[in-house]
């Protein structure tokens, strides 16, 4: 039931392999402080991988919009990565889907960042 | 589908939250319906349970979370009532709209019609119930809603 994310580096873009449910709780607040604790180091380029998220609710999509409107807010980037079928569904039907940057391969997401 | 009723007064916790969620996937899965109704419909649960226990107690633990799945021949018909002060449906804004896309809050109300058939708000002084209405065998009523 909880999630987890781990962080690698790849061409100056920090990847964030989340995992588990993005919920009301501690799934919320795991990414939040995720993002925060990047964008306190100067990590701006950011790649979330929501390929093993299997669940997110209303307060999981209120904090990925945190997330991408604090990451822009300090001039970086924030970028969607590997979308299962419900998250996509639930971002389509929000209208999110055309406001984050979706990318569905990592390789070309790391290379669409900005220089 | 036989008519049964089975109701639960919960605390105002975030467990209840979880609780509700998968109490409702179980007994959608019961009543029969397929796994991605079962999900719209946990959800739903879901996001009620999260609007009573925050917005409607507060995590009061003197108020309580009232959850009531009933199964007819036709229908699962699901209420959740809180114990605050009624919520107000006029200050919801449309999470549609440009200028609130980027809201991080004010969304579940919205998912909820999304997933359900049938969805009455009744605010009251004595707290708010909702009611969420699945039909069976997906005789749907083109996500008919009405709030009061």
């Amino acid at each position: 039931m909880t999630m987890k994310a781990s962080t690698r580096q790849i061409d100056g873009v920090t990847i964030v392999d989340l995992s588990g449910r993005i919920t009301l709780g501690e799934g919320s607040v795991i990414l939040r402080d995720t993002v925060r604790d990047l964008i306190g180091k100067g990590n701006k380029k950011i790649l979330l991988n929501l390929g093993d998220v299997n669940y997110i609710d209303s307060s999981g999509i209120g904090e990925l919009v945190s997330a991408f409107t604090t990451v822009r807010n300090q001039g970086g980037e924030l970028k969607l990565l590997n979308l299962t079928k419900k998250v996509h569904d639930l971002l389509q039907i929000t209208k999110l889907y055309t406001v984050f940057d979706v990318k569905d391969d990592e390789t070309s997401a790391v290379k669409a960042f900005g220089k | 589908m036989s008519r049964n009723r089975v109701s639960y007064t919960l605390d105002s916790t975030l467990e209840t939250v979880n609780s509700a969620e998968t109490t409702a996937s179980r007994i959608a899965t019961e009543a029969g319906f397929d796994d991605d109704e079962v999900m719209k419909i946990s959800m739903a649960v879901r996001e009620a349970a999260v609007n009573a226990v925050l917005h409607g107690n507060a995590y009061d633990p003197g108020k309580k979370v009232t959850l009531a799945f009933e199964r007819t021949g036709r229908d699962l018909v699901i209420t959740i009532r809180d114990q605050g002060k009624g919520i107000d449906l006029n200050a919801i804004p449309d999470p549609l709209a440009p200028e609130n896309l980027l809201k991080t809050s004010g969304r579940g109300i919205f998912l909820i019609r999304s997933f359900m058939d049938e969805v009455e708000i009744h605010p009251s002084q004595a707290g708010t119930e909702i009611k969420l209405v699945k039909h069976v065998h997906g005789s749907t009523a083109g996500g008919k809603e009405a709030s009061q």
